[in-house]
């Protein structure tokens, strides 16, 4: 019963973590709306905090370089399991308009496995709150 | 056997009180924010959650001053139930605070580091104060123990009104609410992430919740001391205590320790002072 409880409890208290790998500031600012009064993700348990340790989802914005690889694989692997991806907006998925230069590598999944991407430029809040609802059927699926 | 009992019973209710407290706190934060806010039930399922992660420790300190951190603050509570000495109570809670410190400063990491050390300025701040209203208890009652402060027929808020304003600080202090909260604190993590929570992680930083539980009900309980008599007015002092808690949060800004630490000595003294010759001279 305990262990259901848990399982249950996954789902129910998703907590962010958000890491800007060079965007524009356009999604980042989409991502922080989400945590408004307009939004209020709190209603479902979404708590943002600062600490990869503590973060179950990590929403990753903007396009990977040869510089910040390393720093977003680092995160990533200092988040304890079970833990789930999001790549926000064109630019997360592929690169979006800066995928021709030089310096960029693409899109996020280039470096870390990514679980859910919402498209956009930037990504509407709602769509958003929809990616990390379906990020959480990851953790629904871990019950097994 | 009826202490056992009591105390059992302590240690089994406190968390699950402090959890709804927790949650209410949210709800009501929320709600002045003019947002809906979680569920009732939130730190539940987020304990629950944090229990059901990978344990990632950095060294066996952490699980070891987390562990006891619990211990300490469930036994102050039980202890508190059981109608022990208030003075043997602060003791308990003490090595729980000292043991959280030192935790956070068991690992190389800067954000756990410098909220370990502000912790420990908090720390120094309210034990003070806290033995303080202690010893003004005893002024008034003539004892420490509490079944027989208990006993005592008049509620003590009535001779130690100053004395509860400096619990309330220590209360702040305590629950690592604004204008306090800069060891960690739920939304300050623009500063130092999560302080000196930083580095745990998982089950352990559910303990360290759950520990936390226990402290808000253990300070809630010593403001109920202040109207034992009648159970009606118990429930209102804390209802109206934490409401004045959540008010405060909400309106404050986070200020810095060396702030903290001169003025809440200087106010807390200075009631202090007011209060215990007001007392003698009345
Ligand atoms: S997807 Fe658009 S809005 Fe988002 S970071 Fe890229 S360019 Fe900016």
């Amino acid at each position: 019963m305990f262990k259901k409880f848990i399982e249950n409890s996954r789902a129910k208290s998703p907590w962010i973590m958000h890491f800007d790998c060079g965007s524009c500031n356009g999604c980042d600012i989409e991502v922080l709306a989400c945590l408004t009064p307009l939004y209020d993700v709190e209603r479902f348990g979404v708590v943002n905090v600062g600490n990869p340790k503590h973060a179950d989802v990590l929403l990753v914005t903007g396009t990977v370089n040869h510089r910040n690889a390393k720093v977003l694989r680092n995160i990533y692997d200092q988040m304890p399991d079970p833990k789930g991806v999001i790549a926000i907006g064109a630019c997360g998925l592929s690169g979006g308009i800066f995928r021709e230069c030089y310096n960029v590598l693409g899109g996020i999944d280039k470096v870390i496995p990514v679980d859910v991407y919402v498209p956009g430029c930037p990504a509407k809040p709602e769509a958003i709150i929809d990616g990390v609802v379906t990020a959480l059927a990851k953790f629904e699926g871990l019950k097994g | 056997m009826k202490t056992i009992i009591l105390i059992i019973l302590g240690i089994v209710i406190a968390p699950v009180l402090g959890g709804l407290i927790a949650g209410l706190d949210r709800r009501v934060t929320a709600r002045l924010q003019s947002r809906f806010g979680p569920p009732l039930l939130q730190p539940f399922y987020d304990v629950a959650k944090l229990f059901g992660k990978d344990k990632v420790v950095s060294n066996f300190w952490q699980v070891f001053c987390s562990w006891v951190y619990l211990i300490a603050a469930a036994l102050s509570v039980g202890l508190l139930f059981a109608g022990s000495d208030l003075l043997l109570i602060f003791f308990v809670q003490a090595i729980g605070a000292v043991f959280l410190v030192m935790g956070g400063l068991s690992t190389p990491s800067p954000y756990s580091q410098v909220g370990s050390q502000r912790e420990l300025i908090q720390v120094l701040t309210y034990e003070p104060l806290l033995i303080l209203v202690f010893a003004s208890i005893f002024m008034v009652t003539g004892s420490f123990r509490i079944d027989e402060i208990l006993a005592y027929e008049q509620p003590l808020l009535i001779q130690l009104p100053l004395m509860f304003v400096v619990l309330g600080y220590a209360l702040t202090i305590k629950l690592r609410k604004s204008p306090f909260d800069f060891s960690t604190s739920h939304h300050g993590h623009q500063e130092l992430v999560k302080g000196m929570l930083t580095e745990f992680s998982g089950p352990y930083l559910g303990i360290i919740e759950i520990g936390h539980w226990y402290e808000t009900i253990f300070i809630l309980g010593i403001c109920a001391l202040f109207w034992h008599t009648s159970l009606v007015g118990c429930v209102l002092l804390i209802a109206s205590t934490y409401f004045a808690e959540l008010i405060i949060d909400n309106t404050m800004a986070r200020m810095t320790w060396r702030w903290m630490l001169k003025y809440v000595w200087s106010i807390g003294l200075a009631m202090s002072f007011v209060n215990l010759i007001w007392l003698y001279a009345g």
